[in-house]
């Protein structure tokens, strides 16, 4: 039996795994102790819960525990790497390098810096939302300090090339900081492996609480360091002040360490469920997969139904799918997604996706009635849409003289 | 943000959906809005010569679930009224019946504009002249 509503939008959150949560409820009571507070049991309770934790986030990526700062989320993180690093090394130089499908908590940030006087290149990506490397090493000069590039992305779920990413870095003495909210717990990810200096994640996208993340921050080959952006007790190495949140830096170590259990087999189950989903919605016409096939995330996909507009259509099944839209019309500001813009996408293709992130608790059974009522209702709109009359007359819609609007 | 019912109602059994000779003398079309701000909508109607009363109104849209409420609602008000009439339908009129939030009051002065858009082509096509309207304001 199906419940309703499922739920398809993991990219945006996660539900708690119940295991996550078990482990985190003493944190809230019995053991609330402050992880600061050297002198007594409750204290020491914490500190250990805490230590715990940093080894389970840090096993997950690949790092050293002492490398990990824990922070409120990946937003948090973000402005911590940047910003911290634009600070740490204001006299090596002032330039950073970017992409122009980054979430906006990198973009922003660094909308930041350059009002704070810094430079910033904002690569933009092929048209399969991934970077150009002869173009990033063509961007680096004498006053680069820092290389941002996200792991993998949020709207289409491509995955970035990273190792050469890095390697490049590498090559002219450059830092590499990877926002991976979207790929850790998801896919291997591994700082060491992977070149990457500091890394951004989130708890609450594979399956932890909301509210908690961490930076990792690389202590060897070479040494980073980032200027706090918070002041107060000196709490994670002076990093970043605040009383910890213990309760949710337990549950974020637990979903690390089921993410590390699970990972290759939910992958490997999700992938069959989407490209299941995937190639039965493809099969409808004039409608095309946004992003790169092969170098993406397993449990996304994101699809644009052309001549039927994003909200619309979420519409007529939004009582029982959650799912996400590029539309102008979801968004406050009325503009369609920069990312799928940034792929060269004309407005209407934007304004026609919708994005379908899976996880750990989908089933097959919600993916084949998805697959029955994203089909149902694309036919019904567009039987509703003057664009596909229009396509079916075969006219051309550059030619259509527009009233005044 | 959730939906009105009746935004609901329309969207999912919308009214008079379809699409008119435009080849008739006595046929209006109006089409609105460019697919760069997401919203497009045809309007079109269908005037008794005889006594200058709209007796069809039809439309298809390509917009969100409000755009489409919106034409639903515009639709079924204009048969039976006269060519003079119509345009004096107001976008508010249709935000009042359909309780759209503010983000979406831009969906009604779609319909409203697409019904002005329908009977200026319909004045054209019958020798009258076209009616200037002022631009269209956001509520
Ligand atoms: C790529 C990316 N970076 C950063 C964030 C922000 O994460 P948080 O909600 O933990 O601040 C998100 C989530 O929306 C994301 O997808
Ligand atoms: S048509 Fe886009 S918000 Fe109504």
């Amino acid at each position: 039996m199906l419940k309703f509503p499922i739920y398809l939008d993991h990219n945006a959150t996660t539900p708690c795994d119940p295991r996550v949560v078990e482990a985190m409820i003493p944190f809230f009571t019995n053991n609330f102790g402050n992880a600061a507070s050297r002198n007594h049991p409750f204290g020491w309770v914490a500190e250990e819960a805490v230590d715990y934790a940093r080894e389970q986030v840090a096993k997950l990526i690949g790092a050293d525990p002492k490398e990990v700062i824990f922070t409120s989320g990946a937003t948090e993180a973000d402005n911590l790497a940047i910003k911290g690093v634009y600070e740490m090394y204001a006299s090596k130089g002032n330039h950073i390098i970017t992409c122009n499908i980054e979430h906006k908590a990198v973009l922003d940030t660094c909308k930041h810096i350059e009002k704070e006087g810094g430079e910033v290149t904002y690569l933009k990506v092929k048209d399969n939302g991934l970077i150009d490397l002869a173009e990033l090493e063509a961007a680096i000069k004498p006053t680069t300090i820092l290389i941002a590039i996200m792991y993998a992305n949020n709207e289409i779920g491509t995955v970035m090339p990273m190792k050469e990413i890095s390697a490049i870095a590498r090559k002219h003495g450059v830092l590499v900081f990877s926002d991976a909210t979207q790929a850790v717990g998801k896919i291997p990810v591994d700082v060491n492996k992977d070149g990457i200096d500091l890394l951004a994640m989130t708890a609450h996208k594979m399956y932890g609480p909301k509210g908690v993340g961490a930076l990792y921050v690389r202590r060897k080959n070479p040494r980073v360091k980032v200027t706090a952006q918070m002041d107060g007790g000196g709490h994670e190495r002076g990093m970043r002040s605040g009383t910890l949140n213990v309760p949710g830096i337990v549950g974020f170590g637990k979903a690390c360490e089921l993410c590390l259990q699970e990972m290759d087999a939910d992958a490997k189950r999700l992938s069959g469920l989407r490209d299941k989903l995937e190639t039965a919605l493809l099969k409808m016409e004039e409608s095309y997969l946004n992003g790169d096939k092969e170098h993406r995330l397993p449990h996304v996909s994101n699809i644009s139904f052309k001549y039927v507009e994003g909200e619309g259509l979420m519409m007529g099944f939004n009582k029982n799918i959650a799912v996400s839209s590029g539309s102008a019309c979801t968004s406050a500001s009325l503009e369609p997604s920069y990312v799928l813009k940034a792929l060269g996408l004309g407005d209407d293709l934007a304004h026609s996706s919708l994005r379908f992130g899976l996880g750990r608790f989908t089933t097959e059974d919600q993916i084949d009635y998805t697959i029955e009522q994203v089909t149902n209702t694309v036919n019904k709109l567009r039987e509703m849409s003057p664009l596909w009359e229009m396509f079916k007359e075969g006219v051309d819609m550059n030619s259509i003289e527009w009233a005044h609007h | 943000m959730a939906y009105s019912e009746k935004v609901l109602d329309h969207y999912t059994n919308p009214l008079n959906v379809g699409t008119l000779d435009k080849s008739k003398t006595n046929v209006g079309t109006g089409l609105v809005g460019a697919p760069e701000c997401g919203d497009v909508m045809r309007l079109q109607i269908e005037v008794d010569e005889a006594t200058g009363i709209i007796k069809d109104a039809k439309f298809k849209t390509f917009g969100c679930g409000s755009a489409i409420a919106s034409s639903s609602v515009a639709t079924e008000w204009l048969k039976g009224k006269s060519v003079d009439d119509a345009i004096k339908i107001d976008n508010m009129e249709i935000v009042e019946e359909l309780n759209l939030p503010p983000v979406k009051i831009h969906c009604s002065v779609l319909a409203e504009d697409a019904i002005k858009a329908a009977v200026n082509d319909y004045r054209v096509k019958n020798g009258l002249p076209e009616i200037k309207f002022d631009d269209s304001i956001v509520h």
